[in-house]
């Protein structure tokens, strides 16, 4: 390495970390991939440091979550989470995700994937299981733009911002992924910020403990792309930005929670209602329609140690 | 081990070649689905989904193939045997997770009842212009199996076959039907569950601590588990390493890749399935397949009436191309007559097999209709002058 281009005060580490100390966190990441690729200022880490902490708090078997990503930034989440986890192809996380479940049922299956991959290549797979009301709990981390990939226009990115692909300023409307979600029949939606890292762990352990299809937004910062791009500043800034913008909001209605470049942010839990998920529709009506001769699903081929 | 009697509807029956497919994944121990309808395929899923609430399993229609040929795979680690079932237009929107289950060895099968294309086609009639596309219709290098069944009969046997070689050897499985094949109707006879073999799944006996989710076996494939289990494993489509972790260097890339294509050679060559007759003197010998194979049947019988000393070689595993039992027979023959529902697409394999040693002469057809066995008889005639 160059010494010259290292400012090596940066390096130091500011307080002394007692060998004993142990970091909560670790027991649910596999530690032998670290360092992750995440660039510094992104948010993807805090939510999953969120959600670590609402896998502690909901009580869960951790044999019996299983994490499902689609490609992207945050469809890395799965390589790191120590839990059975699947990184699949783009957008499919979610149809990966209802096989999965219909045959394990007693698994909790969480989708964990970018704003790019669940609604623009994947979007039509999320409104059909919203509408099925499968029982997936998709976590959406919305960097506002395709990240991985150098910065390109989502179907969420607000209008005027200047990205890799829209360089003179975006003039498409953007998704309100909120609304989208209770249109389409999600049985929970909630949005944060990953400034709101204490409403964000809850959220995601209500979820954890919810049956149906439950999805939950977190605006998130990308410094290096969509920051950098439209002089927005550090991942500091965003944080600043996400504290003065928004507006915790419970029970808001979704058509008015329109996200854009600068303005304000409603935040809040926003539905939360019961529907019978797709698992139960199709017993009931099987059993309904069959009698004594509809057979519960046996899907499974082995058991192990078979 | 035996499949199990809950999915076995032993007995002789009048089945289309369809219907015989869907009740071959029961016997198999398939309990998942998923498909979207399209011609002429719907019918597996439509009998699926009308057999299965009693047998014990779930069949769901999804919103389109994309969705229905990954959800297939998040069953399948779920602990399910599952397939999925397409025709042309399905088929190449599938593409993206049959090299999924390739890179990710998922054992699962893709029923392809072929009709004529590109694009939308022909919807009700027939080819077998998707032989190419079996094989090579993702990107990258991998490898699949492909069987091709010529009567509702083999739809029923090969799709328990196909069932069992994908477990064997974790990979995607391509059961190439035709239109013909598919609506056809014919005596199929469903032996007792203890008579028909299953291959179970390889999980493995070792410990989570000391299992590697990509650890090649002895046969070049690794050992398997599914989700729930305790074993917090990783799958991802990325190229990985013996723990699943990705892993993007030239040599992990190599030696996956070469592993995924190489762990198949045993169907290459000597474990080939394929009928053969009249061989032993045969001047010239018909490689056909599927309802190509049936036309070719009378032109051969007409061949021999004529005194032409023509002999039957017919693909059933088309991928691996069976290449070593081709090979053995190109230096004791004049030519190969191969005919196939498409303008030339297993005929560039036998041509490569043969290696020059005898002739090749392909018999096209665009679809639509099966050849004339006229048309083939006069390439047998003319091969053998």
């Amino acid at each position: 390495m160059n010494d010259v281009l290292i400012d090596k005060s940066t390096l130091e580490v500011p307080v002394e970390i007692p060998p004993e100390a142990v970091n909560p966190v670790e027991p649910f990441l596999r530690m032998d991939r670290m360092p992750h690729i995440w660039c510094p200022g992104c948010g993807i880490g805090t939510t999953v440091n969120c959600f670590t902490r609402a896998l502690i708090g909901s009580g869960k078997n951790l044999d019996k979550v299983a994490v499902v990503s689609g490609i992207g930034c945050t469809g890395r989440v799965a390589g790191y989470a120590q839990l059975d986890s699947f990184h699949t192809t783009h957008g499919r996380a979610i149809p990966f995700a209802t096989g999965l479940k219909l045959s394990n049922p007693e698994l909790d299956v969480v989708v964990y994937s970018g704003d790019g991959d669940l609604f623009a290549i994947g979007g039509n797979h999320f409104i059909h299981a919203a509408r099925r009301n499968m029982d997936l709990k998709v976590i959406c981390v919305n960097n506002l733009t395709y990240a991985m990939t150098g910065g390109q226009t989502a179907p969420t990115t607000p209008g005027k911002v200047i990205s890799a692909t829209s360089p003179y300023g975006v003039f498409e409307p953007a998704f309100n992924l909120v609304a989208l979600a209770e249109a389409a029949g999600a049985a929970y939606v909630a949005r944060w910020t990953t400034y709101h890292v204490k409403q964000l762990s809850r959220s995601m352990e209500e979820v954890l403990n919810k049956k149906g299809f439950c999805f939950i937004e977190v605006l998130s910062p990308c410094p290096t792309l969509y920051q950098r791009r439209n002089k927005m500043g550090e991942g500091l800034d965003a944080m600043k930005y996400y504290k003065q913008a928004s507006k915790v909001r419970n029970g808001a209605r979704t058509s008015e929670c329109d996200l854009s470049r600068d303005g304000e942010i409603v935040v809040g839990k926003f539905v939360d209602r019961d529907r019978p998920d797709y698992y139960d529709l199709l017993q009931a009506q099987m059993r309904e329609t069959l009698g004594d001769r509809y057979a519960t699903p046996e899907v499974s081929c082995c058991e192990a140690g078979e | 081990m035996h499949a199990e009697p809950k999915g076995v509807l032993t007995g002789v029956h009048f089945l289309d070649g369809d219907h015989a497919c869907c009740e071959g994944t029961l016997a198999a121990g398939a309990r998942f689905a998923a498909g979207y309808p399209i011609t002429p395929s719907t019918e597996v899923v439509e009998r699926f989904a009308w057999r299965i609430p009693t047998v014990g399993g779930v069949f769901i229609q999804m919103e389109d193939e994309l969705a229905a040929s990954i959800a297939i795979q998040g069953a399948v680690w779920g602990g399910a045997k599952a397939f999925t079932v397409t025709s042309g237009p399905g088929f190449s929107l599938m593409m993206e997770h049959v090299g999924y289950a390739a890179m990710t060895e998922t054992p699962c099968v893709f029923v392809n009842v072929q009709r004529g294309g590109p694009s939308t086609g022909l919807p009700t009639l027939p080819a077998q212009a998707d032989m190419m596309q079996a094989r090579w219709g993702s990107h990258g290098d991998y490898g699949i199996i492909a069987l091709c069944p010529n009567s509702p009969q083999e739809c029923f046997d090969l799709t328990v076959t196909g069932f069992n070689l994908s477990e064997e050897f974790r990979v995607p499985v391509m059961l190439m039907l035709d239109e013909c094949i598919g609506h056809m109707t014919e005596k199929v006879v469903i032996p007792e569950a203890d008579k028909i073999e299953i291959t179970p799944r390889r999980l493995t006996k070792l410990a989570p601590k000391e299992f590697r989710l990509f650890q090649p076996q002895g046969d070049m494939v690794p050992d398997m588990v599914k989700a729930g289990d305790g074993y917090r494993f990783h799958v991802t489509g990325l190229t990985h390493d013996e723990r699943g972790y990705p892993s993007m260097n030239v040599e992990t890339q190599d030696r996956t890749v070469r592993r995924l294509q190489e762990k198949l050679k045993p169907l290459a060559n000597g474990r080939a399935l394929c009928e053969t007759e009249n061989l032993e003197d045969a001047e010239v010998v018909v490689v056909s397949y599927g309802i190509t194979s049936r036309v070719a049947q009378r032109a051969l019988q007409l061949a021999r009436a004529q005194g032409v000393k023509a002999g039957k070689f017919r693909i059933i595993s088309a991928w691996p191309f069976p290449e070593q039992r081709l090979r053995e027979l190109a230096g004791r023959v004049k030519a190969f007559v191969v005919p196939e529902l498409n303008l030339g697409q297993m005929v560039h394999e036998v041509k490569a097999a043969v290696a020059g040693q005898a002739k090749v002469i392909p018999v096209t057809h665009a679809g639509g209709s099966v050849h004339k066995p006229e048309a083939i008889l006069q390439a047998i005639v003319e091969a053998a002058r």
